[in-house]
């Protein structure tokens, strides 16, 4: 079966909202989770037409650009800041970037 | 600790390395260390908006010099991808990696392992010789630093790291004890070394290990669970704690129980594998192709002329200073432990022409000097001509043996020529007979017992009454005329 | 700008600066007092924040005669830019709290490049969200008007600097394009509006939506001050990877008034049924004149471009999602305590992100997610693989330039569109064009209901200079039906 098929027929729940809107630390409230819900599958509804388009073999890094990137020289110079760290930051101490203590600093996923 | 023989270790090891570029990976920021917090930043590794990566020129050179020297596929074509997570120091929101199109793949690395700690003055009893293949090898960017002493209550963040040009190179599962994987990480050192891409130190961070480890009953095939130890600053940390952690593996196993697939975090202070909170299920590190960097082609002729201009890898460079220079197998070995060992004794060889002399001074007293005073040999204060001078001086007998070791330990001091110290400090060979006869005499007077002796037949004797004389000259005298001087004061 | 200014081009406002017969400081000034006309009297709600100071002390420096040369093509010509855009010293709030108070710290490449061409930035101008959008609705500090009917979106998400140019406050403009975001605005406001091809102008200091798509464009009242502007802004750059290596020609050699020799391709896909028919009437015209000019027209097929939007709203949602990743309260910008950090980031990113932004986050992050990004995110780039190879074999075929509608309808009332996908589907003729990486362009081709409708041109990669030279032609094969 294709995969996109399988993926496009399976709705979007509740739960897999809240899960990506964890991933994407965006806080959402139950009520604007089960609208974000109905938006999601509405929109994806449309994409269901993907699935059926063939694309066997076909190279899915090809719309980019060719001939390869353009690399910089080691000693290419910086774009400067006109300002310091300070002038944007929202909280700086002793030239650091203060955030608020991770519960657990092994904590990647924090 | 050996915990059961039923059970055998296997282990992969995950190595980034911090490439040695003079500017970051995607930008033109600078990467010394120890510069104040935030001041090594621009637009590109602060995350700002609008800002875009440019691949570093050197970060690939280097990247595909070290995968050429690992016996990898450079591939013609590699993409970097996205990594996306949060974390407060890493600015972007995702960190530059490459994923399913890393630069190279299928290296190997031949190893041998060695039955006790590397002791660099005395040869092993018993080693092994074994391949460890290696996954893939991949160019990423290093994260910030966070802090979380540096201020109570809050984490303090530096992002004078990030953007860092890493390489990482990820080996098979094939190693099967904790000796065989220090002995895999002490070769992937020194060929990174010899290849000159990075500083490849552990205890400042520009090498660092993730283990995985897992247990199996000796002759299965399958592979057991395999957890991920990291937070080792050293290669006998990860030694350590690969015991420590195969032991509680296999303490599970024994139990009837099931190991469990989880971070382990390894303390050195406690030698203890503790695993860290995070869950991880709840990664998804949704990788994709990074727009913002076309893919990187790389064409054969490129890399042909890479792995021609490779330097010298360390096999080579071994079998080239044995044939050249003549020495044995164990010499050799502690001669090329580093690029800059090698080229301090081929200094001093070629500079001084006796081979065997320069080996055993370097093996001896350079290395001696290098541990007491913590020195590094590339910046050792005796220079490798200031030696091999002071090998002439000895060769030629303007200086005695033991002048000559003293004269070596000033040198370390002060770093001055060897020919001046020892007109200073009066270390030039003296032949003059009156002298000699005179610190003859002091000697004969201070060690009478011993002068009746020998002067009876106990020629044995000979060496206590000549070195006491040698040092009333502080080790000036030619030792050859005392003898002769003292045989004709007695009538021998 | 005074009355005669409100319609003179920028070739012309160079010129008089140029010969001393005006000064930079009095366009200006006059420019600035323009701007702070529409949005205080006429409330149009243009610029997010005008640059008076910047643009005076600019403006001032041009007065010295070593500056009057002919590589100032745009000498003393007032500009703006979309507030997507950064500038130093300037806010860059791409219409978004999030970025609450953030000034930049640098320049973006485009903005450098027309300051160089003597051209004197005025002011930063509205958006819909992080350029999510299609009628400038979505802007955190409300909805741009349509100054041809006010009671009407002036389109988007460069809605802002199309307004800006279509009132008159200056001849040209840049906005962003990532679906249409330049094209279709410039047909709602009646204005020229060029996307260029993808790579031709550097994206330096453009805020990321969709970093394979988006692309700077050009808003202004001609073909010639277009491809003025154009020229100035493009060629590589140092500091963008994905700009391309490829010389920019002179576009201003590639004016016509033939299109003899010229080859026009008619896609159907572009001319459904339901196509407002009095849109397709002006196509009509528009394909008659350019007849009678002497180009051919050539019927042509582009099959997948049904699969554009769904495309589209795989791959850009997708990016956007790790785009705007990096604003997450901890470097710059909008901080909001929360519980710890991880309350921080939630907190942050809540409240910074209006509803628009937020969806389309949420859609791209579970289009990557474990288990979807085989069937959403490859499967979308490999259909946009097939969406380029549609162009490629058509101008491979011996056509020269596409035209087609740039938008189903001309531009709609505020708050009729309230169903996001509705909304999306604005961008259905104008996003091809940005998945394929071709340069397109719209032009005014007459009204409907007094509303303008715009034309679109298609052109292969870099051919801009034929895209130019068609449009110029049409321009004036069209004359004053252009505006009626």
């Amino acid at each position: 079966m294709d995969p996109g098929a399988k993926a496009a027929a399976a709705a979007v729940t509740v739960d897999d909202v809240r899960h990506v809107a964890m991933l994407a630390r965006l806080g959402v409230s139950d009520e604007r989770a089960r609208a974000l819900t109905r938006d999601l599958n509405a929109i994806l509804e449309h994409m269901a037409v993907l699935a059926r388009v063939d694309t066997t073999g076909i190279d899915e890094t090809a719309a980019k650009a060719d001939g390869g990137m353009r690399l910089r020289d080691e000693s290419a110079p910086c774009v400067q800041l006109a300002s310091k760290p300070e002038a944007f930051a929202p909280e700086m101490r002793h030239g650091f970037f203060i955030v608020p203590r991770l519960s657990s600093h092994e904590d990647v996923s924090a | 600790m050996s915990p059961g023989h039923e059970y055998e270790m296997v282990v992969g090891l995950e190595v980034h390395v911090q490439l040695k570029t003079e500017t970051k990976a995607f930008c033109g920021c600078r990467t010394s260390f120890g510069d104040p917090p935030n001041t090594n930043v621009c637009p590109v590794c602060l995350g700002l908006p609008g800002a875009l990566p440019v691949l570093n020129t050197h970060a690939v050179d280097l990247a595909v010099r070290a995968a050429l020297a690992l016996g990898c596929d450079v591939q013609e074509v590699s993409i970097f991808a996205r990594k996306n997570y949060f974390y407060p120091d890493l600015p972007k929101g995702y960190q530059i990696s490459q994923y399913d199109r890393p630069l190279a793949t299928s290296g190997k690395l031949e190893i041998v392992t060695r039955d006790a700690t590397p002791d660099a003055r005395r040869p092993p009893k018993h080693e092994a010789r074994s391949t460890v293949r290696i996954t893939r090898v991949h160019m990423e960017e290093d994260a910030g630093k966070s802090l979380h002493d540096r201020f109570p209550g809050v984490t303090a963040i530096d992002l004078n790291r990030a953007g860092v040009p890493l390489i990482e190179i990820v080996s098979e599962p094939d190693m099967r004890s904790a000796a065989e994987a220090g002995a895999y990480l002490r070769t992937l050192k020194q060929i990174l070394e010899y290849m000159a891409v990075s500083d490849v130190s552990m205890e400042e961070g520009s090498l660092r290990v993730d283990a995985n480890v897992s247990a199996r009953r000796r002759g299965e095939e399958r592979l057991g669970q395999k957890t991920e130890v990291k937070n080792m600053n050293s290669f006998s940390g990860v030694e350590r704690a690969l015991e420590v952690e195969f032991a509680r593996q296999c303490a599970v196993l024994d139990a009837g129980g099931v190991v469990e697939q989880q971070t382990m975090l390894w303390d050195a202070s406690t030698g203890q594998v503790r695993p860290a909170r995070a869950k991880e299920a709840s990664h998804d590190y949704r990788y994709f192709p990074d727009p913002d960097l076309p893919p990187l082609r790389l064409d054969r002729a490129h890399i042909k002329e890479s792995l021609a201009q490779l330097p010298e890898l360390p096999r080579a460079r071994r079998e080239r200073v044995q044939r050249v220079y003549q020495l044995g197998d164990y010499e050799v070995d502690v001669l090329t432990a580093s690029p800059a060992l090698a080229d301090y004794f081929e200094g001093v060889a070629r500079q001084h022409g006796d081979a065997k002399a320069a080996a055993n001074w370097v093996m001896g007293e350079v290395l001696a000097a290098l541990n007491a005073t913590g020195q590094t040999i590339a910046h050792f204060s005796v220079r490798p001509r200031d030696l091999a001078d002071l090998l002439n001086l000895v060769r030629d007998g303007t200086v005695t043996h033991t002048a000559g070791k003293q004269i070596f330990g000033v040198m370390v001091k002060t770093g001055d020529p060897p020919a001046d110290i020892a007109k200073r400090e009066g270390l030039l060979k003296v032949s003059d007979d009156a002298a000699l006869r005179r610190w003859l005499d002091e000697a004969l007077a201070d060690n009478p017992r011993e002068a009746e002796r020998y002067a009876a037949g106990e020629k044995k004797l000979q060496g206590v009454l000549i070195g006491a004389a040698m040092k009333k000259s502080k080790g000036s005298a030619d030792p050859r005329r005392l003898a002769q001087l003292l045989a004709e004061r007695f009538g021998t | 700008m005074s009355a005669e200014d409100r319609t003179a081009t920028a070739a012309a406002i160079a010129e008089s600066v140029r010969n001393g017969k005006r000064l930079a400081q009095d366009v200006t000034t006059a420019a600035l007092a323009r701007a702070r006309h529409v949005d205080e009297k006429e409330k149009l709600n243009v610029f997010l924040q005008r640059a008076d100071k910047q643009a005076a002390e600019f403006a001032g420096r041009l007065g010295a005669p070593l500056e009057r040369s002919a590589h100032h093509p745009l000498l003393g010509v007032p500009f703006a830019a979309k507030d997507n855009i950064a500038v130093t010293g300037l806010q860059v709030s791409c219409g978004s709290r999030i970025l609450d108070g953030y000034v930049s710290p640098y320049t973006a490449t485009v903005i450098d490049r027309l300051r160089d061409a003597g051209a004197v930035l005025i002011g930063k101008t509205n958006l819909d969200e992080f350029a999510m959008g299609s009628s400038t609705e979505f802007s955190a500090f409300g909805p741009t008007r349509n100054p041809i009917a006010p009671d009407r979106v002036p389109g988007g998400s460069s809605g802002g600097s199309a307004a800006a140019v279509a009132a008159g406050v200056v001849p040209i403009a840049l906005g962003s394009e990532t679906g249409g975001s330049v094209r279709q605005p410039a047909a709602f406001c009646g204005i020229v509006g060029v996307k260029p091809t993808y790579g031709r102008v550097s994206r330096h200091g453009l805020v990321a939506f969709g970093s394979s798509l988006d692309q700077i464009g050009v808003f202004a009242t001609t073909v010639t001050d277009a491809a003025m502007t154009l020229r100035a802004i493009a060629g590589r750059d140092d500091l963008d990877a994905t700009s391309a290596d490829v010389p920019v020609p002179d576009y201003m050699m590639a004016e016509a008034s033939s299109l003899e020799g010229i080859v026009v391709g008619r896609p159907a896909e572009y001319f459904p049924a339901e196509l407002d028919a009095r849109i397709a009437a002006l196509c009509d015209r528009a394909f008659d004149r350019m007849r009678s000019l002497g180009a051919e027209v050539r019927d042509v097929t582009l099959p997948h471009t049904a699969m554009a939007i769904p495309v589209y709203y795989v791959v850009a949602p997708a990016e956007a999602s790790s785009n705007l990743a990096r604003f997450d309260g901890v470097r710059y910008g909008l901080r909001v305590a929360g519980d710890g950090l991880r309350g921080m980031y939630e907190a942050t990113r809540s409240r910074g992100f209006g509803p628009e932004v937020t969806r389309r986050i949420l859609l791209g992050t579970y289009v990557l997610s474990a288990g979807y990004y085989d069937a959403y995110y490859r499967k979308a780039m490999q259909v946009r693989t097939l969406i380029a190879g549609d162009f490629r074999r058509v101008f491979d075929s011996g056509v020269h330039v596409l035209f087609t509608p740039t938008t189903p309808t001309p531009a709609f009332p505020f708050g009729s569109r309230s169903d996001p996908y509705e909304m999306y589907l604005s961008d259905i003729f104008t996003c091809t064009a940005n998945l394929a990486g071709i340069p397109a362009m719209s032009q005014p081709i007459g009204r409907v209901d007094g509303l303008p409708a715009g034309g679109q041109l298609m052109a292969a990669h870099f051919d801009e200079a034929r895209m130019f030279s068609v449009a110029s032609a049409l321009e004036r094969g069209l004359g004053a039906e252009a505006h009626a």
